[in-house]
């Protein structure tokens, strides 16, 4: 029997449905080209940020990827900024500068928002020494797909923080494509796993299309990081139901693959189970419904009503002025 | 005049680094073999005696991976000062450098920035052929968000890495391998940290303007000597810091002299001399009166032999030759 509560169960559902939901929005949004650019949809995977984030600290840190929507709203940066991020606005989570790819907090201690596949990596291993060598009790969470292990910075990243000893949670998203290629064409182990433990990192493999499971597994690790035994590792098992980009045609997979996964959906799923097990009612999961859609209309009129930055604004924000820095 | 001290440019920065160490506890090196081996040029010799493993930091072949670990560090709050062996191994490092040192801060609207020190060695004369000789300061100094310094006194190695420190934005410091041997003067006591603003005027002079960074500065001087001999004034500027550039003291200059030779060890083509004359020609055009100049290095890849290698860097002769035709002399 699952020791998660019908509060601890709302919360899981309200953050996936709320995710889900926000994109659904920005895919409406991004037709109307209301938001340009790349844009990459978590649809499907919501259950690792959602399960993962609850088990940080507010002080802890997070290092994502370009799809990292989800990881934003789930660590807490409000909706409306990350809306007018999208947009572009002055207003938005990093003043508009980064977009879809790039959504930062520093209150957040988000690091966002990185678009070189591996390229967060180590960057969450440096976030991590400083906390060792200042003897902070923080933890790094670093997020990435399972592409990033045919990047040379993820072998280096591992071997770094193995090395070091580094409190550093490494979160892989599996969604078994790195845009349109399968893992089985890139990776002659297709294991993620294997390739951490090769470093001596303790690591799990999870369902990641289960929000209990992950944030158990993730409860777990994190409790270990911080005790000072070093980085783990986490492979999360999940899927995307959209194409990897607005731009993508989604030629490489089959459409029953896809329906095949989207049975086993994190939001699908975990309504059912908590129905079922009588944790929350229909009238609980429609007010959930009715908050998110109350919250995404809002930060849809935030992002809306919001000023561009003046073009004179341009080059702000390049060099920061001596004794500028924390 | 306070009094001054000779060491070499390796002394100059050990003396920095061992400061720095002191100074500021955030301060730590990191890279490969600056620990056990006391640095690829010795210039972190006996550090790790004193500072311990954790701030004299021996990293693996990681470039990418251990710059973007100072990356990281110095955004929570160390002072990282990372030491790549080579300019051509950086290259391994370029993702962090372009992608996330010089990008954080604008990506994030101002809330991140990234107080980083790396440090380099570059250029040829050792006989390290084609991939442990080049001059790609250039590349660096292309990108916005990284300011890239290149101190070619002992009093600049000793003086620059503070003030690079202190910068609240990631800083290279670019150090010619052939300058480490060299003996120059530094403050005997007190505030050794230097500007990493403006270029200097290493000689003054009339007739013509040198412009050189780093080792060429020597070169540019003996050049400069030799015209002396000849009646002929030249003025050297050292440029110093690569980005920002000191467009005033260039200008100041040609505005003076009327004809200006850039001199880089870097090759022509889209390189960082190409950069210093189309400034002047936007800038100071109408105060021509000859086409500016280059001296530059061969566009090959540094060979390995001594002589080929001379012949493909810049050589004093070479510059008071370009000065000359610059005076139609």
């Amino acid at each position: 029997m699952t020791e998660v509560g019908k509060e601890e169960a709302r919360a899981f559902l309200h953050q996936m449905i709320r995710i889900r939901r926000f994109e659904e929005k920005c895919a409406e949004l991004y037709s109307a080209q209301k938001i340009r650019g790349f844009m990459h949809l978590y649809i499907g995977e919501e259950a690792v940020a959602s399960g993962v984030m609850p088990a940080l600290r507010d002080n802890d840190a997070v290092v994502a990827t370009y799809r990292e929507h989800g990881h934003a709203l789930a660590r807490g940066l409000p909706m409306n900024e990350v809306m007018a991020e999208m947009y572009g606005k002055a207003v938005g989570s990093s003043g508009g500068r980064g977009g879809s790819m790039h959504i930062f907090s520093a209150e957040r201690r988000f690091y966002g928002g990185n678009a070189i596949v591996a390229g967060g990596l180590p960057i969450a291993v440096g976030l991590a020494l400083a906390d060792k060598m200042q003897n902070r009790d923080r933890v790094t969470c670093c997020f990435f797909g399972e592409g990033a292990a045919a990047e040379g910075e993820f072998h280096e990243s591992m071997n770094l923080a193995a090395l070091w000893k580094l409190p550093v949670l490494f979160v892989c998203e599996n969604n078994s494509y790195a845009m349109g290629t399968a893992l089985a064409r890139s990776e002659s182990n297709t294991s993620i796993l294997a390739h951490a433990e090769v470093f001596g990192m303790v690591g799990e493999a999870v369902d990641g299309m289960d929000v209990e499971a992950v944030n158990a597994a993730a409860k777990t690790a994190i409790a270990s990081v911080r005790s000072g035994e070093g980085p783990r590792f986490i492979e999360a098992k999940t899927y995307r139901f959209r194409a990897h980009s607005m731009f993508d045609p989604d030629l490489y997979r089959t459409k029953a693959e896809i329906e095949e996964w989207k049975e086993k959906g994190p939001v699908l799923r975990y309504r059912q189970t908590v129905l079922d097990d009588g944790r929350l009612t229909e009238a609980d999961i429609d007010a959930i419904e009715s908050d998110v859609a109350a919250e995404i209309a809002a930060a849809v009129d935030f992002a809306e009503a919001a000023g561009w930055e003046p073009a004179e604004h341009l080059t702000r924000h390049i060099y920061a002025a001596r004794g500028g820095a924390a | 005049m306070s009094e001054t001290r000779r060491i070499t440019y390796r002394e100059a920065i050990r003396e920095a680094l061992r400061e720095a160490m002191q100074r500021d506890e955030r301060v730590f090196l990191m890279g490969e073999d600056v620990g056990a081996y006391g640095g690829a040029y010795a210039c972190s010799k006996g550090l790790l005696e004193e500072f311990g493993e954790e701030r004299i930091r021996d990293a693996p072949l990681s470039e990418s991976g251990f710059t973007g670990a100072g990356i990281g560090a110095a955004l929570n709050g160390m002072r990282p000062i990372v030491e790549i062996m080579t300019i051509n191994f950086a290259l391994l490092a370029l993702d962090q450098l372009v992608n996330n040192a010089a990008t954080l801060r604008h990506m994030s609207g101002g809330q991140f920035t990234v107080p980083l020190v790396v440090r380099m060695s570059t250029g040829a004369g050792r006989q390290l052929a084609a991939q442990h000789s080049h001059s790609l300061e250039g590349w660096f100094a292309h990108v916005p968000g990284l300011k890239v310094v290149a101190p070619a006194t002992t009093a600049d190695a000793r003086g620059m890495l503070w003030t690079a420190l202190e910068d609240p934005n990631p800083v290279i410091i670019m150090e010619h391998a052939m300058l480490y041997n060299e003996r120059g003067e530094v403050p005997a006591e007190g505030d050794v940290a230097v500007d990493i603003d403006r270029a200097a005027v290493r000689r003054p002079g009339t007739d013509a303007t040198i412009i050189a960074f780093s080792s060429n500065v020597a070169k540019a001087l003996a050049a400069a000597e030799t015209l002396a001999g000849e009646g002929i004034e030249a003025e050297v500027i050292d440029l110093r810091t690569l980005r920002p550039i000191d467009d005033e003291t260039i200008m100041t200059s040609v505005a003076k002299t009327h004809r200006a030779v850039v001199v880089d060890e870097a090759w022509k083509t889209a390189g960082f001399s190409a950069e210093i004359v189309a400034r002047i020609n936007e800038q100071a055009f109408y105060q021509l009166d000859a086409p500016v100049a280059r001296v530059c290095g061969v566009e090959v890849p540094v060979p390995y032999p001594h002589h080929l290698e001379q012949a493909a860097i810049p050589q004093p002769e070479q510059i008071v030759a370009a000065v000359k035709g610059a005076l139609r002399r």
